[in-house]
């Protein structure tokens, strides 16, 4: 591991910008490279199965599982914050089957107790410089052990992500037709709710939770603008997420700004410019019936 | 984990049989403590198309959502692949109402044939098999042409064909068609009911039509099922047309009532 990492610094710190110069810089530009197609894979289903706000949710139930991992006098409260959005997930999917509520209420009544429990429990233990931390992120303050163990779980991540691409797709177009070609649709919708909950905290410490959304979903959004079938909007949701990804990090050097809010600011000059070039096809991706033209 | 079932280009279609059967008996459902559907028994046989229909409320879609195993029912459902056929389970073509998708999204019919095919992420494209029993089912239902088409360009008739389509693969035993006609004009209709005519001359499959509309469904179906919680009629569209003009029509009028309170 420790090779693989001298031979990362090597090729990069052989590049002639200043930016390459710096360890810390080449070790944030391959957490982004891992964490940004990931994100793509994801983003479109996402978006795909209509859990925006879901997700967003997961976000800022962290700051929740953060407080109580402070509380409990954790060195790492990045575990509470993991497990914390796990049960959260977990409770959101339970809910969402069994309430007749409309769904985004649901959501609004977690996202609203995860983050007022969070900021209760900070400010109480003097720690509103940890919540700031974590509401920003920092992509630079990675090492090459956190990378290390980020790196092999992110790759499951994906591995799981990519397996069951088709099932959880064909769920969201029709649950009983999913259903009828042999899809368990419950395991698929808990599934993903615990795959995006472990994905999304994995990143907040670099992009911090505010943001942290914003990159999941932008990637796909803009994708989905300038796809014509489901090849091109992986791939430019790849493309896309790699593109804000390091063009984030490299701008946030030079211009000394937070990196996850620069790298959200290129997702969304991205998704503008998809909506510039396809403006037929704008408008919200809602779940429009096919109907005759 | 048995999982998406997977698409053969093994063989061209059996023509039906005769002899399978799909056997209902004593089905009962609950919801909330409701009594949803109240002993039903019946056989569906190979080459038939079932109409299944009832006012809105009548507890069609719950029928639907039991034999597709969705939700909990009290009673047996068994398949008899007829003399010389090993008991096997059975497998349940089902065609939805729609889909969620909007117009724009990246999705063509080769995508949806590649999502319902197995593990193979679509991203990669259909295989060489794949792809070619999804043009041969296509061809079937007059959609051959439609196959790199994206889903939000087709007409609601295309789209009905195209998943008419998708569900042929596997070949089913069993056929579910859900209220069909939304989203569909009347051309598109009487052209998605003379597909579902010719199938089933084509397959070894019972088909069930679901519909509120016993007129629409009378030309294209052998038999008709009357369900209002209960089954109130079993027999041929003429006979059930005739049997609901003499009474059926108030009784079934006020069980909806009753169910709306």
């Amino acid at each position: 591991m420790a090779y693989l990492f001298e031979f990362w610094h090597q090729v990069i710190g052989g590049l002639p910008w200043d930016w390459a110069q710096h360890g810390f810089v080449r070790l944030a530009l391959l957490a982004v490279l891992l964490a940004a197609p990931l994100f793509a894979v994801i983003g479109t289903q996402v978006v795909g199965l209509r859990l925006v706000f879901f997700s967003d949710t997961l976000g800022h139930a962290a700051l929740a599982g953060l407080g109580i991992g402070v509380v409990a006098g954790l060195t790492q409260p990045w575990w509470a914050m993991l497990i914390w959005a796990v049960v959260i997930a977990l409770a959101m999917t339970w809910v969402q089957r069994r309430s007749r509520a409309a769904a985004d209420t649901v959501l609004g009544v977690f996202m609203a107790f995860s983050v007022a429990l969070g900021i209760m429990l900070l400010s109480r233990h003097g720690q509103t410089k940890q919540l700031l931390n974590y509401l920003i992120g920092d992509v630079l303050s990675i090492t090459e052990n956190g990378l290390t163990g980020l790196a092999l779980t992110l790759l499951i991540t994906m591995g799981l992500a990519l397996r069951w691409f088709n099932a959880l797709a064909l769920t969201g177009l029709n649950a009983s037709l999913a259903g009828s070609r042999g899809i368990r649709v419950v395991w698929m919708q808990v599934g993903f709710a615990v795959l995006v909950a472990v994905a999304v905290t994995l990143v907040i410490p670099w992009i911090g939770l505010l943001l942290i959304n914003a990159f999941l979903v932008l990637p796909a959004a803009a994708a989905r603008l300038l796809a014509r079938d489901m090849r091109q909007y992986l791939a430019w949701s790849v493309a896309l997420a790699v593109a804000a990804g390091v063009g984030g990090l490299v701008s946030s050097y030079y211009w000394d700004t937070p990196t996850g809010a620069t790298i959200v600011l290129w997702a969304v000059t991205f998704y503008a410019a998809a909506l510039l070039l396809h403006p037929r096809r704008g408008g919200p991706a809602s779940s429009v019936e096919s109907v005759e033209p | 984990m048995s999982e998406s079932a997977p698409i053969s280009s093994s063989s061209a279609p059996h023509a039906p049989c005769g002899a399978c059967l799909t056997h209902v008996h004593n089905l009962c459902v609950r919801l909330g403590g409701q009594l949803v559907l109240d002993d039903l028994t019946f056989d569906l046989r190979c080459g038939e198309i079932t109409a299944l229909v009832g006012p809105n409320g009548a507890g069609k879609t719950t029928l639907l959502r039991a034999l597709l195993g969705e939700i909990p029912y009290s009673g047996h459902c068994h398949f008899h692949g007829g003399p010389g056929h090993p008991l096997r389970r059975l497998v349940v073509g089902y065609v939805p109402q729609r889909l969620a998708f909007d117009r724009a999204a990246p999705l063509t019919v080769a995508d949806l044939f590649a999502l319902g095919a197995g593990h193979r992420p679509v991203f990669f494209g259909l295989s060489a098999t794949v792809r070619a029993s999804a043009g041969a089912a296509l061809a079937e239902v007059d959609a051959a042409h439609l196959m790199e088409r994206r889903l939000g360009d087709l007409s609601g008739g295309e789209l009905q064909r195209v998943l008419l389509a998708l569900s042929l693969l596997p070949e089913p035993d069993l056929l579910l068609l859900d209220e069909p006609q939304q989203g569909l004009d009347a051309a598109g209709l009487e052209r998605f009911y003379e597909v579902v005519a010719r199938l089933r001359g084509r397959f070894d499959m019972a088909v069930v039509l679901v519909s509120h509309d016993l007129a629409a469904v009378a030309r294209v179906a052998d038999r008709v099922f009357l369900l209002n919680r209960s089954l109130l009629a079993v027999g041929p569209p003429a006979e059930v047309l005739r049997k609901l003009e003499n009474g059926y029509s108030s009784k079934v009028g006020e069980r909806k009532i009753e169910e709306t309170k």
